[in-house]
């Protein structure tokens, strides 16, 4: 395994680990408001220091994480739940109008940037997280799509496949039995990549105000509000940045860990 | 090659078509009647009425999109709701920000994202080159808009080199509007440049295992002018691709940047837009942006094939 792997892996569950504890405990409420208190720079009391309202930053961050993951995940979620079926669909019938539709059909999406489709989504149904996560999934449905018809066509040129056709097995179970477990590891490495991408589309969607509504806590959010408290409480912005970068980083690290060790010719070439 | 850049011109027709039904629609299922919008609830019937056939609002759904499209062909974008003057106009004026914050972050990227992928590529697996990788990786995993207020805290508020946000116009003169868009222009290009420079560095990597490069180093070449005079040239033609896609990524990515400088560019004017509900705007904002992106991938996709000959039979 490369150091890669291990960092990614080890920087990405500490997030996902502060998500989950969050269900349970935090240090402190994170909607407590506690005027007295507000502005502290980080402390033995509050670990990231206080808000402008007093409130825990450290608890903040934790719920925080959780926005982030569950935007991202679904969004993930939503693409390969309709991106892997279409790319495989494409590639069963390759070169036939359904091939050249959804193909097509992804080229216009991704000719919308995220942020574009984002806007408009919102300049129709109004801001918030669900909105966000229906964004940000649209744009992951055409990269799952491409990858997996990509992955997808060469296998059919393969001899297992034409052994599977000769023994009488339709499109569709080929697809699900011998492709989909083949593309597998790539949509793995795939989904890593996207989910951070949709951590940073969150980030930038709610710091813009058009992502998840407070009192939901979320980075972006806690970023926009620093920013005119900044020059006097630097750490109200250095602290959620550094949670998106750390997050960020991770995920980016882990999916180029798991790309070389998915990928045993990688392996061979290394060594 | 005509035949090739014939095809693809009609696809980006109907792209370009398809778009422009797609925002239409989006648009078309916005709750709320601007007219009611702009007059309160107060407003009598007949003001409504009024209102609606001045703003173009009471035709069919089908005359309204032929008329839409039609104007924007002739460089019409319709009048906007709430300033009621003509949507090109605001366009054009902001564009003037928008513009050339994109073309400046685009130069920083590349100046900073070419010497070091080219540095890294030649020393590959070198500390130089780790040390670049892991700028990169950071760079990548550093929001733009986060960067840009870090920038603001060092460049403005500590160091008192910049100013915070807004922009100078550039009647002010040349220097001073780029001025004012430099700290923003720094934090776009940053995120692209750590991409561009990734490319720019396996793009060289593959090009320096190339049979011409050891011929190029048999026939006496030093390792400095085999790389500058054959491997950095054949690596540009996918970088070329990559920078051309970024560009309008970073029109794109402005709109958030904008927010944090408050630089009265195409970004704030779509969000402006927004929370007014003057959806002419924003439709023809959006229309404009995906136009951008789709032509610009043309054109890249055109520049390539007439590069390399054997792209011409891909579709």
């Amino acid at each position: 395994m490369s150091r890669n792997l291990i960092l990614g892996a080890a920087l990405s569950s500490l997030v996902v680990l502060a998500a989950l504890v969050s269900f349970v405990w935090t240090p402190y409420d994170y909607a407590a408001l506690n005027i007295p208190d507000k502005l502290q720079p980080p402390n033995a009391q509050h670990w990231f220091g206080t808000d402008h309202f007093g409130r825990d930053m450290f608890s903040m961050i934790m719920v925080g994480a959780r926005t982030s993951i569950a935007v991202a995940l679904v969004a993930v979620g939503i693409g390969m739940a309709l991106g892997v079926p279409l790319g495989l669909a494409a590639a069963a019938r390759k070169g036939s109008w359904l091939d050249e539709v959804i193909m097509r059909g992804n080229d216009l999406v991704f000719a919308f940037p995220s942020l574009v489709i984002a806007i408009l989504i919102t300049a129709v149904f109004g801001a918030g997280a669900i909105n966000a996560i229906i964004a940000i999934g649209i744009f992951n449905i055409p990269v799952f799509a491409r990858i997996t018809r990509g992955a997808a066509l060469s296998l059919w040129e393969r001899e297992f496949i034409l052994a599977a056709r000769v023994s009488g097995k339709g499109a569709a179970r080929i697809s699900a039995e011998h492709i989909l477990p083949n593309v597998a590891n790539l949509l793995i490495v795939q989904g890593t990549i996207q989910f951070s991408l949709g951590i940073l589309a969150e980030a930038g969607l709610s710091y813009v105000g058009l992502g998840a509504q407070p009192p939901t806590p979320s980075w972006g959010r806690m970023l926009a509000d620093a920013q005119t408290m900044v020059s006097f409480a630097p750490h109200l912005a250095l602290i959620p940045g550094l949670a998106i970068i750390v997050t960020v980083l991770g995920l980016n690290l882990l999916g180029d860990g798991l790309r070389d060790w998915l990928d045993p010719r990688i392996r061979v070439a290394r060594a | 090659m005509l035949r090739y850049a014939l095809k693809r011109l009609i696809s980006l027709m109907i792209s370009l078509a398809v778009a422009s039904v797609v925002i239409f629609a989006v648009i078309e299922v916005a709750p709320g009647d601007p007219a009611s919008f702009m007059l309160g609830v107060n407003a009598q019937e007949d003001t409504l009425a009024a209102l609606r056939a001045e703003l173009g609002l009471d035709g069919s759904k089908i005359q309204r999109y032929f008329s839409w499209v039609g104007g924007m062909l002739m460089g019409d974008f319709g009048t906007s709701y709430t300033y009621r003057t003509p949507v090109s106009q605001m366009i054009a004026d902001r564009l003037w920000v928008s513009l050339p914050l994109a073309l400046y972050a685009l130069t920083l990227s590349t100046l900073i994202a070419f010497p070091a992928g080219i540095y890294a590529a030649a020393r590959r697996g070198k500390p130089g080159d780790l040390t670049v990788m892991g700028a990169t990786q950071l760079g990548i995993a550093v929001p733009n808009f986060w960067f840009a207020m870090m920038l603001v805290l060092i460049f403005a508020i500590n160091l008192r080199w910049f100013n915070a946000g807004g922009f100078a116009g550039w009647d002010t003169g040349f220097w001073t509007g780029l001025h004012s868009l430099t700290l923003p222009a720094i934090a776009l290009a940053l995120p692209q440049a750590a991409i561009l420079a990734r490319v720019m560095r396996s793009s060289l990597l593959d090009i320096l295992g190339e049979d011409f490069m050891r011929t190029a180093r048999a026939k006496g070449l030093t390792r400095r002018q085999a790389l500058w005079r054959h491997g950095v040239r054949n690596a540009l033609i996918p970088v070329l691709t990559i920078i051309g896609l970024q560009f309008s990524f970073l029109l794109a990515g402005s709109i958030i940047i904008e927010q944090v400088f408050y630089l009265p560019g195409l970004g704030r004017l779509v969000f402006q837009a927004i929370s007014a509900r003057d959806l002419i705007v924003v439709e023809s904002v959006v229309m404009l942006l995906v136009f951008a992106v789709i032509t610009v991938n043309f054109l890249v996709d055109l520049a390539y094939a007439a590069v390399d000959p054997r792209l011409r039979s891909r579709t």
